[in-house]
């Protein structure tokens, strides 16, 4: 009995021992007191200049602990509220390092990401780490105001303004019957000799406007170009194909065409089906051209417009069937393939200047001319400019920079 | 008919049978027989319809034609059903009539009354199928293209020319700390001092030139054809790069299409 009384006692003294060293290891982790990071500093929160009133840009310093201190920042996270006793409600989360933010929503009242304009907001930006975080004071009221200016924007407008001057200036001049000087261009002078190729050959003439939409501006200046095609055609009674990608540019084409006919008074010739919709899909369309080169066998293939991954595949089909091939595009990664593909590239801007060539319009010259003087000005201040830079003169240089 | 065309087109159907049999066995387990021939089917299918495409490149033949066909077929419908619920249906009809939303399914938004402008200038269009309101259409048309053009004005203007000037205002001396010590710190590394001078003065240099080129008001003779050719010399080097670049993403392609016919429909490469 004793023996069992002094087991008993000693297992008593074992779980107390246990148990006050639990206690012990309890309260030694909660000493470890979680120390909180410095807060950003120095909030400002102020309207977005220029803008339509639905954003609000915000400054701050860095906190002590982001890449100094502690250095124990994670992220900062910028709260929004619509008076200063809150509800805060998190915005934006912005990586360690940040010092600025823009806090912008949308006009749509409906959209959860809605800010109203001239509507007062208080904001606070909260500095995080792995497990404690410090808030900034509250800044505010801040309220969005919409500019109806964008000054920002100012070297646009002088741009828009000297470049409508200069086109306006040289319409009115062409108008007068001015003679304005284009030099020649080797893929313009082939339009011609093609058109010829292909009545002496007797077969189609095929005018591909490429994959823009009506509003482009190569597939504009295509326009240009196919009406002076299809004059020449219907005077040499030759048939033309021009397969379209996009409906509405297929009714712009049958009106030029048909325009084109009547002018070179044929309208008699017109075929309407000459003009039509292949499908809206790139390379079904690839397929469908591709089809009529090697069926139809046309003499001339023009691509003239907007053109994209089907530029080598049709014009290489178009060099396989034996055609002469003129093309032109302002799409910059396309024209390598139209210049090892084709007899005659017009690259970029020759495209612009092909159709003012051929039409000869005064409003197209004038353009033109224009284009060319504005060229001329963009020289002279890239001259100035990279003086100005390689001096370190920054007020040449920012006059230049755009806002959003 | 002759009989080369026959005994061709008997010999694809007969692969193509044998293709659909066999892949229609090793569908994975779980699936239905039905699931199986039906996958079987479209995987024959699908490299049927890639191998007639490809057929281009001999020459032109029924098996091409058949499968451009389709493709052209299936795609206009296609697009044309796309526009239709993803345009007018999930667009247009919620914020100009309740009914018309109700009767496709569509929540009602609201009533925008600027939303018929669109409807009218489509219908305007369509008027060209009219012989006599034909001149209608063009009503639709100038809107179209004036209000792009008149939207990518200032948007051109910026990304084409103010920003193409403002980036061409290098400075020619970089981190310039005067001869001895770009002499003593000479390094031909890309982020070194050296190579930063000769890339700017390329860069001035070469869009001065390019835009000379691209200067029709004046013949190209003279110190000015030859500035010119240094810029259709820049152009074409540029070009030449472009197409290296473009062609190594198509061969990917390529590889993609091979990869279908050996792997998931030959099986005779590991995926």
């Amino acid at each position: 009995m004793k023996i069992k009384i002094i087991a008993l006692m000693a297992m008593l003294l074992l779980l107390a021992s246990v148990g006050w060293g639990q206690e012990e290891a309890a309260i030694d982790s909660t000493v470890q007191e979680v120390i909180p990071p410095g807060p950003p500093l120095n909030l400002k929160a102020f309207d977005k200049p220029y803008d339509n009133g639905h954003a609000i840009d915000l400054t701050w310093d860095l906190s002590v602990d982001d890449g100094a201190g502690r250095n124990n920042i994670i992220e900062y996270r910028l709260m929004r509220a619509d008076s200063p006793e809150g509800p805060f409600v998190e915005r934006k989360k912005l990586e360690m390092g940040k010092t600025e933010a823009e806090d912008k929503g949308v006009k749509e009242p409906d959209d959860p990401n809605y800010f109203p304009r001239e509507h007062d907001f208080y904001y606070k930006v909260v500095a995080v780490t792995a497990d404690a975080e410090a808030e900034s004071e509250v800044v505010g009221p801040v309220r969005g105001i919409g500019q109806w200016y964008n000054a920002g924007k100012n070297p646009v407008a002088v741009a828009v303004v000297l470049f409508t001057v200069f086109t306006i200036y040289f319409i009115f001049k062409a108008k007068k019957g001015a003679e304005l000087y284009i030099r020649p261009l080797a893929g313009i002078d082939a339009v011609d000799e093609a058109i010829g190729r292909a009545t002496e050959m007797g077969k189609p003439i095929l005018y591909v406007l490429g994959l823009g939409t009506a509003a482009d501006i190569a597939t504009i200046a295509s326009f240009t170009i196919l009406s002076r095609v299809a004059q020449k055609v219907a005077e040499y009674q030759t048939s033309l194909i021009v397969p379209c990608y996009d409906p509405i540019v297929m009714t712009i084409a049958q009106e030029t065409v048909k325009a084109s006919y009547y002018s070179a008074g044929r309208p008699d010739a017109y075929n309407q089906d000459s003009v039509f919709f292949v499908t809206n899909q790139q390379f079904a369309y690839v397929g469908g051209v591709n089809g009529i080169m090697l069926r139809d066998r046309p003499a001339t293939n023009f691509y003239l417009g907007k053109f994209y991954a089907e530029s080598l595949i049709m014009a290489e089909t178009g060099a396989v069937a034996g055609s002469i091939q003129i093309a032109g595009t302002d799409e910059v990664t396309q024209i390598p393939f139209f210049v090892v593909a084709c007899d005659y590239t017009l690259i970029g801007e020759e495209l612009y200047a092909a159709s003012a060539y051929l039409g000869r319009e005064p409003v197209l010259l004038g353009t033109l001319k224009a284009q060319d003087y504005a060229k001329a000005l963009v020289i002279i201040c890239c001259i100035i400019g990279f003086i100005a830079a390689s001096f370190g003169w920054t007020w040449f240089v920012e006059q230049f920079h755009v806002g959003n | 008919m002759r009989k080369g065309p026959i005994i061709i087109t008997a010999a694809v159907a007969l692969f193509f049978v044998i293709s659909w049999i066999i892949k229609s066995g090793g569908a994975p387990e779980g699936s239905s027989s039905y699931d199986a021939i039906a996958e079987g089917f479209w995987l024959t299918f699908a490299a049927f319809l890639t191998l007639a495409i490809l057929s281009f490149l001999y020459k032109d033949n029924p098996f091409y034609k058949f499968a451009e066909h389709l493709y052209v077929g299936v795609s206009a419908a296609y697009w044309m059903s796309l526009g239709f619920w993803t345009t007018l249906v999930a667009n247009l009809f919620p914020r100009i009539s309740m009914t018309l939303s109700e009767w496709f399914q569509v929540e009602f938004i609201s009533y925008q009354y600027h939303f018929w402008v669109p409807p009218i200038l489509g219908v305007l269009l369509l008027m060209r199928l009219s012989p006599k309101g034909g001149w209608l259409s063009r009503w639709a048309l100038a809107f179209i293209v004036g209000t792009t053009a008149g939207l990518n004005l200032p948007r051109f203007l910026r990304s084409d020319f103010i920003e193409q000037i403002s980036s061409t205002m290098l400075p020619i001396l970089v981190n310039w700390q005067g001869f001895g010590d770009f002499f003593t710190n000479f390094s031909l590394s890309a982020s070194g001092q050296f190579v930063s001078i000769v890339s700017n003065f390329l860069v001035v240099l070469g869009v001065l030139c390019g835009i000379i080129y691209f200067f029709f008001s004046k013949e190209h003779k003279g110190a000015f054809g030859a500035a010119s050719r240094f810029g259709i010399w820049v152009l074409m080097v540029t070009f030449g790069a472009s197409f290296g670049y473009t062609v190594m993403g198509r061969i990917s392609l390529l590889v993609g299409r091979l990869t279908f016919l050996l792997d998931d429909w030959l099986g005779i490469i590991s995926g």
